[in-house]
């Protein structure tokens, strides 16, 4: 009994010790809140599905720990003889099913509104390949391809001798980063060349499949300027953690002024 | 011919020498032989693919390639899905069903003993053509256990062997679960009516039903990529007016029942296991026989929740959101009866128990991120993360995994006689617990930062996480070593000898026949009142 008690606190300081020492890193433990209007809506509903699991669990928990404590054989707990209890029954399939369906409408709420890509402002054609990215801004004539950063790319040969510390943003970098204007409307038109892929940045609450044959939207209006990192998503052969997605933030000026400079026919190992 | 006194299948003819042994054990048609069959087969395999995990693991200890290309590490997570899939968790439960089917319902033996002899013996050759890929120009499949095409057609020599063993895989589980529907509906003992069967052979009776209706599928899906690559058709190939998105509908139409599949012959050991520890009879017998078939039938409409970001219309995602989380009724009415059987009982702890309630705990945390998964906003967070990696592997480990543990230790005395080594149990017990909160918890916080799964590098602020989560797998696989050498005690007959019922509140026929049980057993059928 007591050595029982004794493994499972050694099990629990394992876990406390855990929790503890990542709370003190600057580890990230939980979804980002994002920077796009719709990230926040994710990332709530995020929060109040993980707070009634927590809720439920701390009950469902809570009995199950009462029971193992309580009705113990070695505490002369002598075993009771009924079967089954309707009310008790009916009670756990009605509650479930009600906190299910206050789950399900801001669910919806959230989802049409995802799936409402009208009014863009600006559309970029994005074309995922083995193994990299495509940008084609199809009004401001912007098209350039997206690879993984050179120094990345060094460090992350096999047995490359390159510490991956020593690299910024490690496998989070590329040479051509997209670039969109703050506040503005982007609709993004998703598919692939060979494999699929997935475009996905978690700042942006935006993850969408490449798919060949397919043209998939999305959109995202980021609220605030700065860079965000993101990656593919879909297994797409051997260099699939290899092709990262970076994207700047930036104001409708110095936006304006990067299309100016960059709406020649070619850039950078495009073709 | 001789019999022996600790051997386990005692009272029956045994040849002497290698090759009467070796043939013994391949034409026999006893449902015990057979059932020791699969156990070992796929406990050996729960090896192989914790080899390939730990190759994974390793490569991920720490940001930078040290060990493998990415092409191997692909190699890797794929065969490591398909083996403990089909070869290990499956073949397990096909295990327990063999042997103890027949003895929870006091019939002599399987319906149909030759085809038994088939689905099993499939199995080995069909897993090592899966695993002989490795030695292919190109390598072993490396698209990942989905196999999704247009990737999955890149793969080489090992597309159309990898195809043929997962035919032979499946025709292996579809035999297996006709002989389970036919034995169970047709050799009851007199009196047992369905809703007097153990809660095993009812989830198991679900499971091959289950099993029949999907495993065609997948073999559909698998043949039509054969034929995509070898006979000039464009099925899932967009160039040529076919889908890609359609081979994805059509695996996981297959896909989602798998999951259970592989977890619902869990439930029935865990129900019982929990009523014979708490001296109490099963909570609501009935509700959980209802939510059982309710979780199996749901478990065939909610398949496109794997695929909400591959844009489906809105319509589509909403039904397949709200199916999706309708699961979680019978799975909370399955949960709250297990809690509720040991409401007011007389508890012991004995190893059994204890991975039963470590699967009450675990498999609810599995259940819990799977309803998070259902919300579509939120999944296009999810999907394809560590976070969907922490999750099934919650269901499949400490769930279908502690199951087949739980079942392990509360039979082991009945198939060998002897009881098991209880004090090593609890170690096995103990650290397969601590090793696989380590490996899997972590995980969460993984995806949710942002890792997308099958990589094979990271970038650096991923790293603490994984060094942890590679500590837990390491840890992990090497606690099962103890379970091996326990099992091994056992079969030698070291150890405690076990009574006819060595657990004071374990109900069921399988406990009326001497303890090992004999070679042919309820050659009389026993009366049921
Ligand atoms: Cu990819
Ligand atoms: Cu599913």
């Amino acid at each position: 009994m007591n050595r029982k008690v004794g493994a499972f606190a050694a099990a629990l300081a394992v876990l406390a010790v855990t929790f503890c020492s990542a709370a003190w890193a600057d580890w990230t433990l939980n979804m980002p809140r994002g920077v796009t209007t719709i990230s926040p809506e994710i990332y709530r509903l995020h929060m109040l599905i993980l707070w009634v699991c927590t809720v439920i669990g701390v009950g469902v928990f809570g009995a199950m720990i009462y029971a193992i404590v309580t009705f113990r054989k070695d505490k002369g707990a002598q075993p009771a003889k009924f079967t089954h209890n309707t009310k008790a029954e009916v009670i756990w399939t009605t509650i479930p099913a009600l906190i299910l369906i206050a789950l399900a409408i801001p669910a919806a709420e959230t989802l049409v509104k995802i799936e409402d890509t009208r009014d863009s402002e600006l559309t970029i054609k994005v074309t995922g390949f083995q193994w990299g990215w495509h940008y084609d801004y199809i009004d401001e004539g912007v098209r350039f391809y997206s690879f993984l950063d050179r120094e990345s790319n060094a460090a992350r040969r096999l047995r490359s001798g390159i510490d991956p510390r020593s690299v910024e943003n490690y496998l989070l970098n590329v040479d051509n980063p997209v670039v969109v204007p703050v506040d503005t409307k982007v609709r993004l038109l998703i598919t692939a060349a060979d494999v699929l892929h997935a475009w996905w940045v978690p700042q942006f609450a935006v993850k969408k499949d490449a798919i060949p044959g397919y043209v998939n939207e999305a959109w995202f209006t980021a609220t605030q300027t700065g860079t965000f990192r993101g990656q593919c998503a879909e297994l797409c052969g051997m260099d699939h953690g290899f092709m990262p997605i970076v994207v700047k933030v930036v104001t409708r000026e110095e936006f304006d002024e990067w299309v100016a400079e960059n709406a020649a026919p070619t850039m950078t190992r495009s073709n | 011919m001789s019999t022996t006194a600790i051997d386990v299948h005692a009272g029956h003819h045994h040849p002497k020498g290698v090759w009467p042994w070796i043939m013994r054990w391949v034409t026999t048609t006893n449902h015990k032989d057979i059932g020791t069959l699969y156990l070992t087969f796929s406990l050996v395999m729960l090896f192989v693919g914790g080899a390939l995990a730990w190759v994974i693991r390793a490569e991920l200890w720490e940001p930078g390639m040290q060990f493998v290309q990415p092409h191997v590490f692909n190699q890797m997570t794929t065969v490591h899905a398909l083996v403990m899939v089909f070869a290990a968790i499956m073949p397990a439960f096909a295990g327990f069903a063999n042997w103890m089917i027949p003895m929870l319902i006091g019939a002599p033996d399987m319906a149909l003993p030759r085809l038994n002899n088939w689905s099993f013996w499939l199995l080995p050759f069909a897993t090592g053509l899966l695993i002989l890929t490795f030695f292919l120009p190109g390598g072993a499949p490396a698209a990942g256990w989905t196999m999704y095409p247009p990737l999955v057609l890149q793969q080489g020599a090992s597309l159309p062997f990898s195809i043929f063993a997962v035919h032979l895989l499946g025709l292996s589980s579809i035999m297996a679960s006709i002989n389970i529907i036919v034995t169970i509906m047709n050799m009851r003992a007199p009196g047992m009516s369905l809703m007097k069967m153990p809660m095993f052979c009812w989830t198991w009776l679900i499971t091959a039903y289950l099993i029949i209706i999907a495993m065609p599928v997948l073999a559909g899906a698998v043949t039509m990529l054969l034929t995509d690559q070898f006979f000039g058709t464009s099925f899932f190939s967009a160039a040529g007016g076919g889908d890609p998105v359609m081979y994805q509908h059509i695996f996981w139409f297959f896909g989602h029942p798998e999951v259970y599949i592989i977890i619902l012959p869990a439930f029935g050991i865990i129900s019982q296991v929990i009523p014979a520890f708490s001296r109490k009879p099963l909570f609501g017998y009935a509700a959980m026989v209802y939510a059982t078939a309710a979780i199996a039938f749901l478990s065939l409409i909610v398949w496109a929740h794997h695929m909400f970001t591959v844009g489906m219309p809105l319509g589509g995602q909403l039904f397949f959101m709200l199916s999706t989380m309708l699961i979680a009724i019978p799975t909370g009415v399955k949960v709250f009866n297990w809690t509720a059987t040991m409401w007011r009982g007389s508890l012991t702890f004995e190893t059994p128990m204890l991975f039963a309630l470590g699967f009450l705990f675990m498999f609810t945390i599995g259940g819990f991120s799977g309803l998070m998964l259902a919300i579509a906003p939120a999944d296009f967070q999810y999907h394809d993360s560590y976070f969907v990696v922490a999750h099934f592997h919650y269901v499949l480990v400490p769930g279908a995994l502690f199951g087949a543990f739980a079942g392990a230790y509360y039979w082991l005395p009945k198939w060998t006689g002897v009881m098991y080594d209880e004090k090593l149990g609890r170690w096995h017990f103990w650290l397969s617990t601590i090793f696989v909160n380590l490996t899997f918890f972590p995980q969460h916080f993984l995806g949710l930062a942002g890792m997308p799964r099958r990589i094979p590098d990271y970038a650096v602020q991923f790293a603490d996480f994984n060094m942890m989560s590679s500590i837990g797998a390491f840890g992990f696989g090497a606690a099962q070593l103890l379970f091996v050498w326990i099992v091994i005690k056992a079969v030698r007959g070291k150890g405690e000898k076990a009574a006819d019922k060595p657990w004071e509140g374990a109900e069921g026929l399988e406990w009326t026949v001497p303890s090992p049980a004999p070679h042919h057993t309820f050659d009389t059928p026993p009366v049921i009142k």
